[in-house]
């Protein structure tokens, strides 16, 4: 279906050329569409990410471009944009393929992200020898310094593992000094990629804060059921919970520690509490639950952005990556408007530009995004963001956490 | 400490043997080894959730709806994709390697339907997430309600099996199926009855599945290696041994989890499997001999 629909494009762009050249005008070229492609998980382990992080992005930003006559270009002319998309099936393999064959066979002048920390690195290398820009926005690694200045090209907008825990631990090691906690901590993690860094960081943290840890635990990738687990938590009289956990244990946890009515004073939970599910999941009973990400609650750029993704996609954006996946897409948009589409002009400009966005003002450091929000709570029905404490935005953290409803 | 925990371990124990028994009845009589078994459950649990969120209609109402559906279903399915399979067949081995192949393709077609449909996201609801006091341990009575269902969901199929004409028909299939046509037992009905009722077992393990946990489209997969696990541990077919080996994992799991290290649940799951494989290839309740 999607093969046959870009057949069917290129087939017409082909026949309007031809027509254009037979008929000696010059304007075909102005009102060719801009082609953009991308691979993304579609299916497979990865796709409930990609489906709620990038793929309405993707898919909002292209409806709002197209329906504003097209992308700008330098000389005041606009253009369309063309989509080409492929599934990646969450193989890095497969994604790698597919970027190539963006590159080589379709010819498209930008490619976009694929969702995730490993398929991004996974592609990192092609694209930078083929010449494409990456803004690789839903990758979270404490090497994006370094990757930056492998692949000049390449653009790193989530931050790493350190950010994230050296935020949590300063979070709860202010509400210790503040006497709020006495900031014991339990803390569990998963055995995979994104739990390993973050706990990893979050040990050395944690002590440099002057936080006891009383309980250090990982489980295995796929755990379903976490009332053991919670029970734990909750006979090491911790008050304070952090979980660096990936979205369906986020939900099982929020679940287990509200049957067990355990309320400790911090709860944070991992990837998944930034979701619009999270409410759903755990009923509205959640004004206190800290986790990853967060966005400026009472900035009306963000509030406009989520009435229009809910609008075009169904439900709201996620709290934490998805903002920011727009805001990439917007000053890919301001960087081709101010040098066309040159990809090594484009690139030159994301790296020392100023753009516009939903974020406000955004400007990437060393070709990184670094006004970003590393903590989120839940208030009123918003996560708002919470750390760094001292940006323009942030909220009051609510500590301790109200008691779950029981 | 150990009661919490062993409790934890039997409630835990009933969602897995509730996703199983299924698959115990359409690989242990009808001889289908069915790969897009999860992916049913998965459907029904978003029809339990469409139901919930969209018309409000609480799941266990639901469900008087979608197990027949699921009966209905899963029976068509035979009748038109599998029975000729069946029918082509010159042994069980061959059988076995067709339906694999077969059921691996709908596999595909049932996760992308519901990809289309549904999208990519994580779905869940919340109901009867409240806790109830158990001996003075809290459990979650959605749980509760789960591990409720599959005692009696097994023990009333066993009742089925073991007590009444139809059982007696499929005992006969399940264990000499080429003797049971000299005693008048239409074959292929019975197997296609098998089929049926395990579709409508697992369409009563997604609305149980779906009051519980958070599922994706692609959530599929996983149950049915579970169920596959659990299967194989109980003995191929045996209703009984299901819910005992769910509970066998069940209670393994959070023992491990909570007196051991809760990184070696896996590890230790897959232990006890390759054990019983072992010691006991036929299952822990399967026939010495088959």
């Amino acid at each position: 279906m999607r093969k046959f629909m870009r057949r069917h494009v290129l087939q017409w762009a082909l026949a309007a050329s031809v027509t254009a050249s037979l008929g000696g005008h010059a304007t075909a070229q102005d009102s060719q569409p801009v082609k953009i492609g991308y691979a993304v998980s579609k299916t497979g382990p990865s796709a409930a990410g990609a489906g709620v992080t990038t793929i309405p992005n993707y898919e909002l930003w292209v409806k709002d471009v197209n329906e504003a006559g097209g992308l700008k270009m330098p000389d005041g002319s606009q253009r369309k944009i063309e989509v080409i998309e492929y599934d990646d099936r969450s193989a890095s393999d497969e994604v790698v393929r597919a970027v190539e064959r963006l590159a080589t066979q379709d010819n498209v002048d930008f490619i976009l992200p694929p969702w995730g920390t490993g398929f991004n690195l996974a592609i990192a290398p092609l694209m930078d020898r083929l010449g494409y820009p990456q803004l690789a926005v839903t990758s979270v690694t404490d090497k994006a310094p370094e990757f930056a200045k492998r692949w000049k090209k390449s653009f790193w907008f989530l931050g790493g593992g350190k950010d994230y825990a050296e935020a949590l631990a300063k979070v709860i090691g202010d509400a210790k000094a503040a006497g709020k906690v006495e900031g014991k901590i339990a803390v569990v993690s998963v055995a995979d990629g994104f739990g390993i860094d973050l706990i990893n960081a979050a040990r050395p943290a944690f002590e440099e804060a002057g936080l006891e840890v009383v309980l250090d635990k990982t489980y295995p990738l796929g755990t379903s059921d976490f009332a053991t687990l919670i029970n734990d938590a909750k006979g090491s009289e911790a008050d304070g919970f952090v979980a660096f956990s990936y979205p369906p244990d986020t939900f099982g946890m929020t679940k287990a520690a509200q049957v067990a009515a355990f309320n400790p004073a911090i709860f944070y939970v991992g990837v998944g509490t930034a979701f619009p599910i999270y409410e759903k999941v755990a009923g509205t009973d959640i004004t206190g639950v800290m986790g990853i990400g967060g966005v400026n609650a009472s900035d009306p750029k963000i509030a406009d952005y989520f009435q229009r993704h809910t609008d075009s996609a169904g439900q709201p954006p996620d709290s934490w990556a998805s903002a920011i996946t727009y805001a990439s897409l917007q000053m890919l948009q301001q960087a081709i408007e101010r040098v066309g589409v040159d990809r090594e002009a484009v690139a030159e400009e994301l790296s020392t530009g100023t753009f516009e966005t939903i974020l406000g003002e955004t400007k990437l450091e060393d070709n990184q995004l670094r006004q970003l929000w590393w903590v989120g709570q839940w208030q009123d029905g918003k996560f708002a963001a919470i750390a760094p404490a001292e940006n323009e935005g942030a909220s009051e953290p609510i500590i301790p956490k109200p008691d779950w409803k029981q | 400490m150990f009661f919490s925990t062993l409790l934890f371990g039997l409630v835990l124990g009933g969602t897995y043997a509730l996703v199983a028994l299924g698959l115990t009845l359409q690989y242990g009589i009808s001889r289908i080894m069915n790969l897009a078994y999860g992916d049913l459950l998965i459907a029904a649990a978003f029809l339990t959730m469409l139901g919930f969120t969209s018309y409000s209609v609480l799941p266990p109402i639901a469900m008087l709806l979608i197990v027949p559906l699921g009966f209905v279903f899963s029976y068509l399915l035979y009748l038109f994709v599998l029975r000729p399979l069946v029918r082509r067949a010159e042994n069980r081995a061959a059988l076995e390697i067709d339906s694999i192949l077969a059921t691996f393709g709908l596999l595909f077609v049932m996760q992308g339907v519901m990809l289309l449909i549904f999208g990519g996201n994580i779905f869940g609801y919340s109901w009867l997430d409240n806790a109830v006091d158990l001996f003075g341990v809290r459990i979650a009575t959605n749980r509760l309600l789960a591990l409720a269902l599959a005692i009696l969901l097994a023990l009333g199929l066993y009742l089925v099996v073991t007590r009444t004409r139809l059982g007696l028909a499929l005992q006969a299939v399940a264990n000499r199926p080429e003797s049971a046509p000299l005693v008048g037992i239409n074959v292929e009905q019975v197997a296609a009855y098998a089929f049926a009722l395990g579709g409508a077992m697992a369409a009563a393990g997604g609305v149980a599945f779906s009051m519980i946990q958070t599922f994706t489209a692609t959530s599929g997969t996983a149950l049915t290696l579970k169920a596959l696990v659990i299967v194989i541990m109980g003995g191929v077919g045996n209703l009984p041994g299901a819910l005992m080996a769910g509970f066998a994992l069940g209670i393994t799991e959070t023992f491990v989890a909570a007196f051991i290290d809760p990184g070696l649940t896996l590890a230790a799951t897959y232990g006890i499997f390759l054990l019983v494989l072992l010691i006991r290839p036929n299952g822990l309740f399967g026939k010495a001999a088959g």
